[in-house]
């Protein structure tokens, strides 16, 4: 399959077009794309990749400008979307089409031919052997012909000698895994371009409708409208979760469950669904899985004047498996200062040396632990507000009489005053949130579908045995050979063995 | 004594066996060090035929593998050093099976203390696939005398088993319910049965390497005199790896069902995932090396050797280091 290796220079435009044709379809370049793509998704598993982890990608640009400046440049923190990964990627996939299309012509015109003429030598093959016989040839022929039709090989018969083959199914199956690795492509193009998918936490007791607002965050191929957003809803009724209370990996998550009801479309029937991990909720072609949750502590702040400032559920972050979590609360309409607070919620809190954090996933023993800011009031500039973190311009941190910064632990129900009669905050109780993914993957049926043919053709392709057997019939001598055409066979010297019993028949044995 | 507490003393012992078979068959090897080549056996005789020719050398049939191993080899030394060389082979082979149904107790007790198949943490999956390799051996070995790999298999089981027991140990616990997933039992058997066969098969393309090179240089002495021709032992890895590589298709494709239902994804590019498809990437570039010319032979048995270290990289090496890499932000 290899080109010749005429220099490139001399040929015209059209030749030359060929020649690189000849070398981008052979078996080489196909090996050698093989292996530059398994290097090239190296980088990507031991770099932060910006899709999976930002957060790790912007740590590792403040821990190292220089390097992360390089690796930036050459796309390292976007490996799998990068132009040289995708150049790769691309070259083979038109080497495979450019190797696919042709051997389809050959397996067409090898499916039509004969078995190849009988070789003259046959003593030259892997395994041969060979008898004296006597008796009429045409009926030693015969037998031949149908022990091999029997044992489904294709005969061609000459004059006093036979070709057999058998396998075609190989090159077949070849075809198939290599047309479907196609197929698994395209599907995933197709995915990647008409697909979304986001996320949004969502309180326990509240719903979430399919709209572009009510996510968090959402991603989306080129082809992707709103419009493609199914319209359904979902009320979040209730969430049960369980831990691992023995002493092996203590609070390991062991059981989850997400009490939902579905509304389809607009105007449906509610249904109700538990959601559990490998039991995502399925409406039409989306998914909603339950990817997290966590915490979100009800707190109640008023102000200075006694009014309330700000008044629900805050939901924090988890940061370990315990789900010690961090979050704000931004009580912006205090006065006469504006308010602001940020620290932890612990489920099973407790402090010690390394600080305030929780010691079991569970809420055992809620606290929060807060540190607390006061300033000027702010006027609405219209810019959003991160409601994870506090901006802290303008804000001044309240202190203790000696000067050391104000922190204080609540438990549920307790009231905290802040200094100066500048207000108090309460902690009311907490309640849960989950974080749903809702995800949309067009081209994923289609996707398996090539997957598993792909499986069954590289079994074909792997575990059928093309083999060639001849048998030339002289007067009195015998000659049977055989050849394997690849290494998955075994027992080649038995069939020529029984082959050659089958063409002396019955007269020999007599002998 | 519970259960956890006899498995993971079985394991102990069954490392300390499998030591004890690769010391038999160090002596073994360094015994054989008279033997020489025999010559190249004759075609197996079609038994009704009179004078059958047999030209060339057979194309890998079991006869092939069976040419010079076990009882066979070495006909050239003396009777006496063929008579040791073949006891320490037995004795190895005796310590093999041994430490194998050890092993095999030791398996099955751990799956009794944790109530579930023995296969939901690296300990357990090193120990599982590892029992899995002996017993396919045992079984090749039986039908095919194969003990010219007892060596390498003796002591992969053992360093195998010490670091089950050691590094990768982990008491029993339930399953995280990510894991409660009839896609995760396929993938997870199937990936322990084709890393079992990827594994005898890099160790039989290191064994293909050096003999191929004593045969070139005529020097086939000592213990690989008793190594089956280069010829056969490249085709038994080949169809380790062919055996091996639809397996693993199903592995990775049964592992993305997976993913679609525990995460809603069937393919993040995490780093199991990643080096899962450089290890397919590799053993497909293998397959298509055997059947470009001048990539047969010894460059494709080098493949087959990355391909198998790859496996144990990605089963083993991504979760020792490259997850700590990417948890250094905690
Ligand atoms: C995504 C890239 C590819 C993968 C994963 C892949 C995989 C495979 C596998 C696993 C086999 C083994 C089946 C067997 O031995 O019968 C194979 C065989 C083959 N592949 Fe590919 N292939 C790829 C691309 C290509 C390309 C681009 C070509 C064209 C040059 C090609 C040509 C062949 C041929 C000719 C065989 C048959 C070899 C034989 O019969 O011994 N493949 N391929």
């Amino acid at each position: 399959m290899t080109g010749d290796k005429t220099r490139a220079s001399a040929l015209t435009p059209l030749e030359f077009a060929r020649f690189l044709w000849t070398q981008l379809t052979s078996m080489r370049t196909a090996l050698s794309l093989l292996f530059l793509g398994a290097l090239a998704a190296i980088p990507g598993s031991l770099i932060p990749q910006r899709p999976v982890s930002p957060a790790q990608v912007d740590k590792f640009l403040t821990d190292n400008p220089r390097l992360g400046g390089v690796y930036e440049a050459l796309g390292l923190f976007n490996v799998y979307t990068s132009p040289w990964f995708s150049a790769i990627y691309l070259l083979l996939l038109i080497s495979l089409v450019g190797c696919i299309i042709p051997r389809c012509f050959v397996y067409a015109r090898a499916l039509r031919a004969e078995p190849v003429a009988v070789p003259s030598r046959l003593d030259r093959m892997p395994v041969s052997a060979s008898a004296p016989r006597s008796g009429s040839a045409a009926s030693a022929l015969d037998r031949g012909e149908a022990w091999l039709k029997q044992h489904r090989y294709r005969v061609r018969r000459e004059r006093g000698a036979l070709s057999a083959e058998r396998g075609y199914l190989r090159e077949f199956g070849n075809l198939v895994f290599h047309i479907s690795l196609v197929f698994l492509l395209i599907g995933i193009t197709w995915t990647v371009t008409f697909g979304y998918r986001g996320t949004s936490n969502v309180l326990v007791g509240q719903g979430f409708s399919n709209t572009l607002t009510q996510y968090d965050e959402i991603s989306s191929g080129p082809a992707f409208t709103d419009a493609d957003l199914a319209p359904f809803s979902v009320v979040v009724e209730d969430f049960e979760a369980q831990f691992e209370q023995g002493e092996v990996n203590t609070g390991q998550p062991r059981e989850f469950a997400l009490l939902t009801r579905v509304v389809d479309e607009p105007g449906a029937q509610p249904r109700e669904y538990v959601i559990r991990l490998n039991e995502p909720l399925e409406v039409r072609n989306t998914q909603i899985h339950l990817l997290g949750h966590g915490y979100a502590p009800q707190m109640t702040v008023r102000d200075g004047d006694g009014n309330i400032a700000w008044q629900g559920p805050s939901m924090f972050m988890p940061q370990d498996g315990n789900l010690t979590s961090t979050g704000v609360i931004n009580a912006v309409d205090a006065r006469p200062e504006r308010l602001g607070f940020e620290g932890f919620f612990l489920p099973t809190g407790t402090v010690d040396e390394m600080g305030p954090r929780s010691l079991f996933p569970d809420a055992l023993k809620p606290q929060v632990f807060l540190t607390a800011y006061h300033g000027p009031p702010k006027h609405e500039t219209g810019v959003p507000t991160n409601v994870h973190t506090l901006d802290k311009n303008g804000l001044e941190q309240f202190s203790r009489p000696d000067g050391s910064p104000l922190a204080f632990k609540m438990d549920v129900g307790e009231t905290v005053e802040l200094p100066d009669g500048r207000g108090t905050i309460t902690f009311d109780g907490y309640q849960r949130w989950v974080r749903l993914q809702v995800s949309h993957q067009p081209g994923m049926g289609f996707t398996l579908a090539s997957v598993i043919v792909a499986v069954l053709g590289l079994c074909l392709s792997l575990f059928v045995r093309p083999r060639r057997l001849w048998v030339r019939v002289d007067d009195d001598r015998l000659d049977v050979a055989g050849l394997d055409r690849a290494d998955a066979r075994t027992g080649l010297a038995d069939e020529v063995e029984q082959l050659a019993e089958s063409v002396l028949g019955e007269e020999t044995r007599h002998d | 004594m519970d259960y956890a507490e006899f498995s993971f003393q079985a394991m102990v012992v069954a490392a300390v066996v499998y030591l004890f078979a690769g010391a038999a068959h160090t002596v073994e090897w360094a015994a054989a060090k008279n033997a020489t080549a025999e010559p190249p056996k004759k075609r197996r005789r079609v038994k009704v035929l009179v004078g059958a020719a047999g030209g060339r050398d057979e194309m890998g049939d079991e006869a092939g593998l069976e040419a010079r191993a076990g009882d066979g080899g070495a006909r050239r030394e003396t009777e006496n050093d063929r008579l040791r060389v073949d006891q320490f082979g037995r004795v190895g082979l005796a310590f093999t099976t041994v430490a194998f149904f050890v092993h095999l107790a030791a398996v099955v007790t751990r799956g009794l203390a944790a109530d579930r198949a023995p296969w939901a943490n690296m300990h357990e999956f090193t120990a599982t696939s590892l029992a899995l390799l002996v017993g396919a051996y045992l079984v090749m070995n039986l039908k095919w005398s194969m003990r010219w790999l007892g060596l390498f298999v003796a002591l992969f089981s053992s360093i195998g088993l010490g670091l089950a027991v050691t590094v990768f140990y982990v008491d029993v616990s339930p399953l995280v319910p990510s894991l409660h997933s009839t896609w995760f039992m396929f993938h997870i058997s199937a990936a322990m049965a084709s890393g079992s066969a990827f594994t005898v098969g890099a160790i039989a393309s290191v064994l293909y390497i050096v003999r191929e090179r004593a045969e070139r240089r005529g020097e086939v002495r000592g213990y690989l005199a008793k190594l089956p021709d280069s010829r056969a032992i490249d085709t038994f890895a080949y169809r380790c790896a062919a055996f091996a590589f639809p397996m693993f298709t199903f592995v990775i494709a049964a592992g993305a069902i997976w993913a679609q239902y525990a995460w809603g994804r069937y393919w993040g590019w995490d780093p199991k995932e990643t080096w899962s498809l450089i290890t397919w990437a590799v053993y497909a570039a293998y397959l298509h090396a055997r059947s470009t010319a001048g990539w047969r032979g010894t460059p494709a048995a080098i493949i087959s050797i990355i391909g198998g270290l790859l496996f144990w990289w990605n089963y083993v090496g991504i979760n020792l280091f490259v997850q700590g890499l990417h948890s250094y932000a905690k």
